[in-house]
């Protein structure tokens, strides 16, 4: 018990310290002088333009839905990649209908328009 | 080596945090976060009492699992759309065109 | 692969036969529905109709033939039959209560017909189901499904927040379910039912984690057949749904529920018995009180529906707590003639819309019996039914459900459960007076213009006046339902509680 909880310990408080130092020394050594520019909020580069809760196109929304959903479902197929060899042509068989399920679904959503951007 | 039962505790933790931030938050999308917490609680209960178990059927569940929640978060979200361009609020105390 | 197993992996695609017909069914209505007009509406309408009834072949062709299948996730016994039957019928009716009501109110047929589908599918796996696991994922492919339907007029305030609240609180139930299995999986190390029983029989060194499992789950199934306190998403979700989808909820979400939490308590945990029957006498008593008691003060005619729902859910708790087999069966045939007479009643409201404004509330029946004789008479013995009233089915259905539970003892329950018929009689008869014995009200279509909605009527004043009148073959038919699910793959049933 003692040897494997030691290092973990061990990695928490070294992490702490080190991040303890960091903003101590940092706080105390820098300089600090607040102008517009560096209280803008931060985009990247950009001039910062708009609302900070501007409302977003629905399609983002749309798409995320789609991916959220056909990502997630290929998990399935791990426990079958685990099992390529054993599961034979059955198994075979039995995902690439899986895939075409989802197939059907993406097909779906391309018909009534969920992929047009316009 | 750490013993099963504590993976049960933080699960039953995860779980308790889940339900009691679906009976405070009032936000809908804050409720949702919860009842997945709630899911979670449930996945990790299965692969550790599998894993004791040495069965890998604990961890075959919680795929099922993560499939459903994808699905019912594609749902939920949708629904919140709707709920949202109809009224421009998710606040569940503001939902009240349904009322005893 | 030698003889044996591939004969076993044969029987077990025939099995989810029907499953698979629905599915297909559904996959199509969707990719066909795709961009379909209304003009195309009728025919999904009437295609999916069809796949139901075609479906409802293999399932009777199964009967006689019980066997487990998938690995013993899958039970194929008159059980499961007697529960896939009533749900394609229920699915059928909700879709022929639907087709004139999707195109005036402007609604996606191909969605719309899709989701039924999936909801059906969803329920008769929960029907067949064998396993905890296969069960959630039933519960959830109707859930999802059901979800959306409840929210499908989505450009109502009304139908999104009643799926909002829906989908909320059915998560959050979901998610005590979900935790309870969890549970119940470490303490026994299975999730299958048949091996679960045999475990839990044996008895187990976890008994704290087995109990709190067996706790949430009953709190899971609570919250799906809608008994209080779990009950506050009913009458929202139902009114705010469009009406056919609000029967459907009613009817085929609670036939599912009834299925999966009868074959999981009653029949395989009934080693615990005594652990939970204290709980469900508690919350039959204050399901059919709350019910019927709110019911009471309801202006809309869904909304009191919903409420009557609820308070239909307390008497069949009263035959989960009596938990006798002959109880078991009564629930069996309540639920068939609850299933014909609510999918009726809610038809009539479906019947009530008009030029696409739905007419809900009971001020607007007044003066029914004048204008539209016919629907006002299928109405009147509907809500008789409902009410309990001797000889149609929902009279025939307490009789056997109370007296089951007098013969287990529970005579305190029969007595509180009797004065909440009297109650709800109150209710239901404030609607026919409105309808026979005032003035008022709006002008309804009529009925013979609407030919799918007049059969849909007709079947279930049929149905309610049939199964009342006629019951044995009905118990028959739920008896060896039972029977069945009981003998399946086991020596002898040890399960039903013996008092």
């Amino acid at each position: 018990m003692a040897n494997v909880t030691v290092p973990i310990v061990v990695t928490f408080v070294v992490a702490a310290a080190v991040v303890g130092l960091m903003v101590t020394v940092s706080r105390l050594l820098g300089p600090r002088q607040m102008t517009a520019v560096k209280g803008e909020a931060f985009e990247c580069g950009n001039p910062a333009s708009g609302s900070a809760w501007g409302r977003f196109s629905v399609h983002f929304y749309l798409v995320a839905l789609l991916f959220l959903v056909l990502d997630v479902e290929v998990v399935l197929l791990y426990p079958w990649a685990v099992e390529l060899r054993s599961s034979g042509i059955a198994g075979l068989v039995e995902a690439l209908f899986f895939i075409a399920v989802l197939g059907v679904g993406l097909i779906y959503a391309w018909r009534i328009g969920a992929l047009d951007w316009d | 080596m750490v013993a099963p039962s504590y993976y049960l505790a933080l699960s039953a933790l995860l779980f308790g945090i889940g339900v009691v931030g679906v009976l405070v938050r009032r936000n809908a999308i804050v409720i949702f976060m919860s009842i997945e917490v709630m899911l979670n609680a449930a996945n990790l209960a299965f692969v550790a009492l599998g894993a004791e178990a040495g069965s890998v059927e604990g961890q075959a569940f919680v795929f099922f699992v993560l499939t459903v929640a994808a699905a019912e978060a594609a749902v939920g979200l949708a629904i919140l759309i709707a709920v949202f361009r109809n009224r421009e609020t998710v606040n569940a105390d503001e939902l009240t065109l349904l009322r005893w | 692969m030698s003889p044996g197993v591939l004969a076993a992996v044969q029987f077990s695609w025939l099995a989810v036969l029907p499953l698979g017909i629905v599915a297909l069914a559904a996959v199509a209505v969707l990719l066909a529905g795709a961009r379909a007009g209304q003009d195309q509406g009728e025919a999904l309408g009437w295609f999916s109709a069809a796949a139901l009834a075609a479906a409802a072949l293999p399932v009777l062709a199964s009967l006689g033939r019980s066997r487990l299948a998938f690995d013993g996730t899958v039970a194929v016994d008159a059980y499961s039959v007697y529960f896939e039957l009533v749900i394609l019928f229920a699915s059928a009716m909700t879709v022929l209560i639907s087709l004139r009501y999707v195109a005036e109110m402007g609604l996606a047929p191909g969605e719309y017909y899709a989701l039924v589908l999936f909801a059906a599918l969803g329920m008769m796996l929960m029907a067949a189901a064998d396993d905890l696991i296969l069960i959630f994922l039933g519960l959830e492919t109707m859930s999802l499904a059901v979800y959306a339907l409840a929210g499908f007029a989505r450009r109502q305030a009304r139908s999104a927040e009643a799926a909002l609240k829906y989908f909320l609180l059915g998560a959050f139930s979901t998610g005590f379910l979900l935790y309870g299995i969890a549970l119940i999986y470490g303490a026994a190390g299975t999730l299958k039912l048949e091996p679960l029983r045999a475990a839990l029989a044996a008895g187990t060194d976890h008994r704290t984690l087995l109990l709190c499992g067996v706790g949430l789950v009953l709190i899971g199934f609570a919250f799906k057949v809608a008994a209080v306190p779990f009950h506050m998403w009913t009458p929202d979700a139902y009114e705010g749904a469009p009406t056919p989808i609000a029967g459907f909820m009613a009817v085929g979400v609670k036939l599912a529920s009834f299925a999966a939490f009868l074959r999981v308590f009653g029949l395989h945990l009934g080693a615990l018995a005594p652990t939970w029957t204290a709980v469900v006498w508690v919350v039959a008593a204050l399901t059919m009180t709350a019910g019927n008691l709110i019911a009471l003060a309801q202006q809309s005619l869904k909304r009191m529906l919903a409420y009557s729902a609820i308070a239909h859910a307390g008497y069949l708790l009263v035959g989960m707590a009596a938990g006798s087999n002959e109880a078991a069966g009564a629930i069996l045939y309540y639920l068939l003639g609850y299933a014909f007479t609510n999918l009726g009643a809610f038809a009539v409201v479906v019947a009530l819309e008009r030029r696409g404004v739905e007419h809900e509330s009971i001020a607007d029946l007044r003066g029914l019996g004048a204008r539209a004789p016919g629907l006002s008479a299928a109405l009147a013995l509907l809500l008789l039914s409902l009410t309990g009233m001797p000889p149609l089915a929902g009279f025939v259905g307490k009789l056997y459900l109370f007296k089951a539970a007098l013969d287990s003892g529970l005579v305190w329950l029969v007595v509180i459960a009797v004065l909440n018929s009297v109650v709800s009689a109150y209710y239901y008869l404030r609607v026919l007076v409105a309808v026979y014995m005032q003035e008022g009200g709006v002008a309804v279509a009529p009925l013979a213009a609407r030919p799918a909605l007049l059969v849909a009527v007709g079947a279930a004043v049929l149905g309610t006046v049939l199964i009342g009148v006629f019951p044995a073959p009905y118990v028959a038919a739920a008896g060896a339902a039972l029977r069945s699910a009981l003998s399946l793959s086991s020596p002898g049933p040890l399960a039903l509680i013996a008092r």
